[in-house]
């Protein structure tokens, strides 16, 4: 469909290879996309597969809407309302938010260290080209006899072992290609940033985006593995007569909750510290100031990183625990609240009396640190626990986690678009159309999510396909915003198709007036091997110096 | 070009590190029991030995001054097809007095079949003073095909137990465990 338009955007760089144009015929094309172990192509094959499944998982998503819209059950049955639910975040987690990022990754860390490109390049295309047969065996699940899954991502057992339709295996299977995708990039993405960084990049001149990276591979390598484990036990729970999760048989359903949180809460780390990574770049730049206090910024994703790990707890006070253990978890959990305290601060810090502009990057940043900080508050509510025994499984919890997602992750990931689409094309994007995306959908984020948290007060349960009267108003509110929502991210895929295919002003290498770092010392479009020769030490010096002020400074 | 060395150690320690982050979670089914067990942490562990079998002290008066009510619960695991329910839903026992009560059991079903009753009790600060002299739930209960039984339960509650506890609930659930699905298995 946009075959055309590719042909386009080829004029502009001459040494690009033969599959950046279908001009060059089909077959190169395909071969080109397929075989490539060039870190800015997988960069933009992650990038597509994303905005694909945002699409995908945002239509589910309004299509549950439509369902809440008014009370009574309208258009789908029970059972397929449970099935869109669970796939739509499967699809946001697995599909959107973290290929997302593992695409910027892939395109902006070897720039950023002066690397030529990742270090394991066969890999990572390997990493790539497994996810798309994860997200078709997903899709097929849905037409199974039976139904697809409907246990809610989070595949409780026995929702998901005695209960769970024949499709559950195939979901299964799914999550274990995803598994494998990313724990394979995330070893690339170490031994990138371990053993390529330029001569003069030592540790604490590495810009924020790359140190979130370093610490989410970490945490990839050490979560999902109990994924793939746990939903591994449940297939053997299903097919081999092993009773892990089955309390006839000696198991225990809360062991699996146990184990899947142990995943899932360093998972919702792993969503959203790359995204503190992208805003650390983003302020700086159109603050026209240097990063107030990276080292403390390092230390609190790594802090932040550790922490997780011991938390898993809070999402599970009403599962049955000891006192002693839900005061524990309560008391961790809340100190989350420090490391995260101080990153909102230093930016806040950084933007403190700057030259600022805002730009659609910007306004996304700033967006991302207010919504942020709400669903951050949110979260603390529910660290409560007897907070928590009113608030769980309410709408008090789908607001919390939307307003992180999508208002924290998605946000950084529209911010991080914007502000390096220059870079990666050579053009700027449509700056009109941008902020009329930003401005939509911030209201459309708020507006959808934000009465759901009054929703949730009153007592409305997640996971119903119909609900009593007296939240009528809330959620029809609700799904205005929700389909104002959906329906703005047409306009950042005009801009953004449009920007790719060669329409705009032209950039220059430095894109922003207070772009620091050594990603801006290239051309704008990048040559498609950066940094052959590891960029000049003066440079780096210079660039680094400007890009962070540091509280421990020996120079 | 760079070295390969390094990449291909860290390739290694990030290989071995997943894996064995995948084996925590198969190592966690024995150490999730020995830790609950140890630390009494998870009250939803099936354990019959939470409920105390100590021997009553047959010069123990009872403490006539209070009552306490004693709830049964019963409960049929994954729908089994069994009639299983107590004779009295609650009693009235002063703490320190023996008290006997039954149990209605019918196999239902048109085969034989074994079953264990796992019990579990509310509230938990009442586990350490609830004793059990005799259980149907100490062993498991074989019944041939349509035949029922009355299981006796007999037990004290201490005078020990705390005052503001006025009910004490006691659930059974019923989990068939007839040898028959080990030997399906074992087949598969």
């Amino acid at each position: 469909m946009t075959h055309e338009h590719l042909a386009h955007g080829d004029s502009h760089h001459h040494e690009s290879p033969q599959h950046h144009s279908i001009k060059n015929g089909f077959l190169p094309w395909v071969k080109g996309w397929l075989f490539t172990t060039n870190h800015k192509d997988i960069g933009t094959l992650y990038l597509m597969l994303s905005l694909l499944m945002l699409f995908y998982g945002g239509g589910m998503a309004l299509l549950i809407r439509l369902q809440l819209f008014q009370p009574g059950a309208h258009f789908f049955d029970p059972n397929f309302y449970n099935v869109l639910v669970t796939v739509h975040g499967l699809v946001m987690v697995f599909g959107v938010i973290m290929p997302a990022f593992v695409g910027l990754a892939n395109w902006m860390v070897p720039m950023m260290i002066g690397a030529p490109d990742m270090a394991l390049p066969r890999l990572n295309n390997w990493s790539f080209w497994i996810l798309p047969f994860a997200f078709t065996l997903l899709t097929i699940s849905l037409f199974i006899p039976g139904g697809g899954p409907n246990f809610g991502w989070t595949m409780y057992a026995p929702l998901s072992t005695l209960y769970g339709p024949p499709s559950t295996d195939y979901l299964i299977v799914a999550i274990h290609l995803m598994g494998i995708s990313s724990v394979l990039g995330a070893i690339n993405i170490i031994a990138t940033i371990t053993n390529l960084r330029a001569p003069g990049m030592n540790w604490m001149k590495m810009p924020l985006f790359v140190w979130a990276w370093f610490i989410t591979a970490f945490l990839l390598i050490g979560a999902m593995p109990v994924l793939a484990g746990v939903v591994t036990m449940v297939l053997f729970d299903r097919h081999f007569g092993t009773t892990f999760f089955n309390a006839a048989g000696g198991g225990d359903p809360v062991m699996y909750q146990h184990l899947f949180w142990f995943f899932g809460h360093p998972e919702v780390y792993i969503m959203i510290l790359p995204a503190f990574g992208i805003i650390s770049e983003v302020i700086p730049t159109f603050a026209r100031k240097r990063l107030f206090g990276y080292e403390f910024m390092v230390g609190a994703v790594a802090a932040i990183a550790i922490l997780s790990y011991v938390v898993w707890g809070h999402h599970m006070f009403t599962a049955g625990m000891a006192v002693g253990t839900q005061l524990y978890f309560m008391y961790i959990t809340m100190l989350i609240a420090v490391p995260t305290g101080i990153k909102v601060f230093n930016w806040v810090g950084t933007m403190w009396r700057g030259s600022m502009t805002f730009e659609t990057p910007m306004l996304f940043a700033i967006a991302f640190v207010i919504l942020f900080s709400i669903g951050g508050f949110s979260g603390l509510m529910l660290a409560i626990v007897p907070a928590d025994y009113q608030y769980q499984d309410t709408y008090f919890v789908v607001a919390h986690f939307h307003y992180v997602l999508v208002a924290g992750a998605l946000l950084s990931i529209f911010c991080a678009v914007y502000y390096w689409l220059p870079k990666w094309t050579g053009r700027y994007y449509n700056e009109t159309l941008g902020k009329w995306h930003f401005w939509l959908t911030l209201i459309g984020i708020n507006l959808t999510f934000f009465p759901m948290h009054f929703l949730g007060l009153a007592g409305m349960p997640r996971r119903i396909t119909d609900y009593a009267l007296q939240y009528a108003e809330f959620n029809a509110v609700c799904t205005i915003g929700a389909f104002l929502l959906g329906f703005s991210q047409l306009l950042f895929l005009y801009n953004l198709m449009t920007t790719i295919f060669g329409k705009g002003k032209k950039a220059n290498d430095r894109v922003w007036e207070g772009s620091h770092g050594l990603e801006w010392t290239l051309s704008s479009p990048p040559p498609y091997h950066s940094f052959n020769t590891p960029p000049n030490m003066a440079t780096l010096e210079g660039e680094m110096d400007h890009k962070f002020e540091k509280v421990l400074d020996h120079h | 070009m760079p070295e390969k060395k390094p990449h291909r150690k860290i390739f290694i320690i990030g290989g071995v590190v997943a894996t064995l982050m995948f084996g925590f979670c198969f190592a966690m089914v024995p150490l999730y029991s020995m830790i609950c067990k140890a630390t009494g942490i998870n009250t939803s562990v099936p354990s019959s030995e939470l409920v105390t079998k100590t021997p009553v002290d047959a010069n123990m008066k009872a403490d006539l001054s209070r009552e306490v009510t004693v709830q049964f619960v019963t409960v049929n695991n994954m729908g089994l097809p069994w009639d299983f329910y107590p004779q009295v839903k609650s009693v009235r026992v002063h703490p320190g007095e023996n008290v006997k009560v039954f149990f209605h059991a019918k196999n239902a079903t048109e085969k034989d079949m074994t079953v264990q009753a796992i019990p579990s009790m509310t509230p938990t600060e009442s586990l350490s003073h609830f004793h059990k002299i005799e259980c149907f739930c100490f062993t498991q209960q074989a019944l041939k095909a349509g035949e029922s039984k009355e299981m006796p339960l007999i037990f004290n509650v201490d005078k020990a137990l705390p005052k503001n506890i006025g009910v004490i609930t006691l659930a059974y659930t019923l989990f068939d465990s007839t040898p028959k699905v080990t030997k399906e298995v074992k087949k598969g």
